[in-house]
């Protein structure tokens, strides 16, 4: 049996302005440790409200969501964000750097945050993780000055730093070029595959999803494959 | 809370928009520097216009006033007691000006530890002779040295010496517009002619300006002694006994209690001059409100600023709460942004408060009126730094508050699906 990360019962979602639509239907799925896993479908499908529900920051939704086998829902926004900082690391499509630091400090910020570790244990931790997505040359550099795949890379470091149960992303390659996009699926697959890193990205590059694990699909707010 | 991480972040995004943050901290220090330059000049011209007549007047004058007995003969009388009595034309009878039993007073005024001193004074009216005109006047019959340690009389002298006064015999110190009305100088000689019709000669040792024209042309000081001599009256005869108290505040207190002590009529500063406690706080209430307009002001510059940035910086919050800061950490990131523009604004703008008071207080202020002035007076008490502190700190979080709360509320999904 293999150890379940995250698990969706019977998730519902209606956008009430203007008129209301429902966007989720009765989701429900798991996804096991280890696991690298593509959501797929078309715009407007719904892949990426389901997502930030996943990530616990959209929290109006009914049905149960669990991760590391923990209920989420109902739970008050300090105990989320902490569970966020702790659990899930994020990469977005747009690569959402805080370009008042350095590349380096971006990448320890959330380390910081969780105060596990020393801010010299954090600072090494963040070198390891720049060292193994080979960007490390830029750790002092300012954030807005490295390139958008760079940027991406440095996402995917600092979504790293605190060791979480799941990555999430959020169409993380739809905007670089294929060369780049290459380049962080290639990271990611080295997760999965090196790190056992449980991995769930929302994607509609059908080529992108086609290498995972295993995709879902969905249309109109239903997983139509699982 | 690992507050550091905070603080680190709040100096960050501070020294990302310097100049921002620059115009919104000198906002702070103009309005905290003009809140303390006005204060203090402010209460400076207060202390003065009041020291023109607080320390000069004691605190609580003992006199015997002339007034008819409250106790007329026929209320007293048994067989008219239940009966209603019109008397009119009631005189004042034998009182006296004088205080009874005035030595004895004295000297256990002097004893009450409440007190820092006493002094005798004895008050008479003249008509000063020139050529054919009178001009009527009162001389003050004081204790020199008394008069000068309790009530700086001798700040008041401008020329001479006050204490010839008591040196010379038979010596007048004259009002400065008395004096130029009689055109007498040092040295010369003026005719005074008393109530009682006694002519006297006077010689003027010295001049008094109190820096209000109408005192300085009546009034005249002599020794308690040449009073006594004019007066025709033995040593022991005075009309007021002035203290001074080491608290001004228990001059009521005190005031009253002597009067039923010493069964004498007693009148405190507060009474005497309440026109210039009035005069004083409706000053000091103007300063306030103009201080803190500038202070409401300035805030409302960092609250402008404050939201600007939270515009500019939504997606910064987003990743800040995306990656596990929750609303509380955001809120006090820009509270922190803003109470830092009001702590270091403050500081500086308290630091030009005090170079503008002392630039004030250096220049030149002399008048006719106020002897002992040669610049602008200016007050450096330390309750209004402390005040202009307390209240940039204040205003800056409140400022800071509502954008603080809005940049907390700032929902991440809306901001990072929005682009």
């Amino acid at each position: 049996m293999q150890e379940v990360i995250l698990e969706a019962r019977g998730i519902n979602k209606e956008f009430h302005d203007p008129v209301t639509v429902q966007v989720l239907r009765d989701i429900t799925f798991s996804v096991n440790k280890g696991e690298f896993v593509s959501v797929i479908g078309k715009s407007g499908c719904g892949k990426s409200t389901l997502l930030y529900i996943l990530s616990t920051m959209d929290t109006d939704y009914t049905g149960e969501l669990y991760i590391d086998k923990e209920l989420m829902s109902g739970r008050p926004d300090k105990e989320l964000a902490r569970i966020r900082n702790e659990k899930i690391g994020f990469v977005f499509q747009f690569h959402y750097l805080l370009n008042e630091f350095t590349v380096l400090r971006n990448v320890m910020l959330p380390g910081l945050k969780l105060g596990r570790y020393s801010e010299q244990e954090v600072e090494h931790r963040a070198m390891e993780r720049l060292k193994m997505l080979g960007i490390d040359h830029l750790a002092t550099q300012s954030a807005y000055r490295v390139s958008g795949g760079e940027k991406q890379r440095v996402a995917i470091a600092r979504a790293l730093i605190n060791d979480p149960h799941i990555i999430m992303g959020d169409e993380p390659t739809g905007n670089l070029d294929k060369r780049n996009s290459d380049i962080v699926f290639n990271i990611f697959k080295e997760l999965a595959e090196a790190h056992n890193q449980t991995l769930l990205i929302v994607t509609h590059d059908p080529e992108f999803a086609e290498n995972t694990h295993r995709t879902i699909e969905m249309e109109d707010g239903r997983i139509i494959r699982l | 809370m690992n507050f550091t991480l905070i603080y680190s972040i709040a100096k960050s995004m501070l020294l990302a928009r310097w100049r921002q943050t620059l115009v919104a901290a000198v906002g702070v220090t103009f309005s905290i520097a003009m809140f303390i330059t006005l204060l203090g000049f402010m209460n400076g011209l207060n202390d003065l216009l009041d020291g023109l007549i607080l320390n000069r007047t004691p605190h609580v004058r003992l006199y015997n006033e002339i007034k008819p007995s409250e106790n007329q003969p026929v209320n007293v009388a048994a067989q008219y007691k239940d009966s209603y009595n019109f008397i009119s034309s009631v005189k004042a009878g034998i009182t006296r000006q004088e205080i009874y039993n005035s030595g004895p007073i004295l000297q256990a005024v002097k004893a009450d530890e409440r007190v820092l001193g006493a002094t005798p004074k004895l008050l008479a009216q003249v008509f000063y002779n020139e050529g054919t005109i009178e001009i009527t006047g009162v001389i003050n019959g004081i204790d020199v040295e008394e008069e000068s340690r309790l009530f700086n009389f001798q700040d008041y002298v401008t020329a001479g010496n006050p204490i010839d006064a008591k040196n010379v015999a038979n010596s007048i110190i004259l009002g400065k517009g008395l004096a130029d009305i009689l055109v007498a100088d040092i040295g010369d000689v003026v005719q005074v002619t008393t109530a009682q019709g006694e002519r006297f000669s006077l010689k003027v040792v010295g001049y008094f300006q109190s820096g209000i024209q109408e005192i300085d042309k009546v009034q005249s000081y002599a020794s308690i002694e040449t009073t006594q001599k004019l007066l025709g009256k033995p040593a022991n005869y005075m009309t007021d006994i002035q203290v001074k108290l080491h608290d001004l505040e228990q001059a009521p207190a005190v005031a009253r209690e002597y009067a039923q002590l010493f069964n004498v009529d007693a009148e405190d500063i507060q009474t005497a001059n309440a026109q210039f406690e009035t005069g004083s706080s409706v000053r000091s209430l103007i300063s306030y409100a103009v201080g803190i307009t500038l202070l409401i002001v300035a805030g409302f510059g960092i609250f402008n600023i404050l939201n600007m940035m939270i515009y500019e910086k939504m997606d910064s919050i987003a990743i800040l709460k995306a990656t596990g800061f929750s609303g509380r950490d955001v809120n006090l990131v820009f509270l922190l942004i803003a109470m830092s523009i009001g702590f270091f604004g403050g500081v500086v703008g308290l630091v030009f408060g005090f170079l503008f008071s002392v630039l004030i207080d250096n220049i030149p202020f002399v008048t006719a009126a106020l002897p002992t002035i040669t610049t602008y007076p200016v007050n450096y008490d330390v309750v209004y730094y402390m005040i202009g502190g307390i209240f940039s700190l204040i205003t800056t979080y409140f400022a800071g508050f509502f954008p603080a709360r809005k940049a907390s509320r700032v929902d991440p999904v809306e901001i990072i699906r929005g682009k």
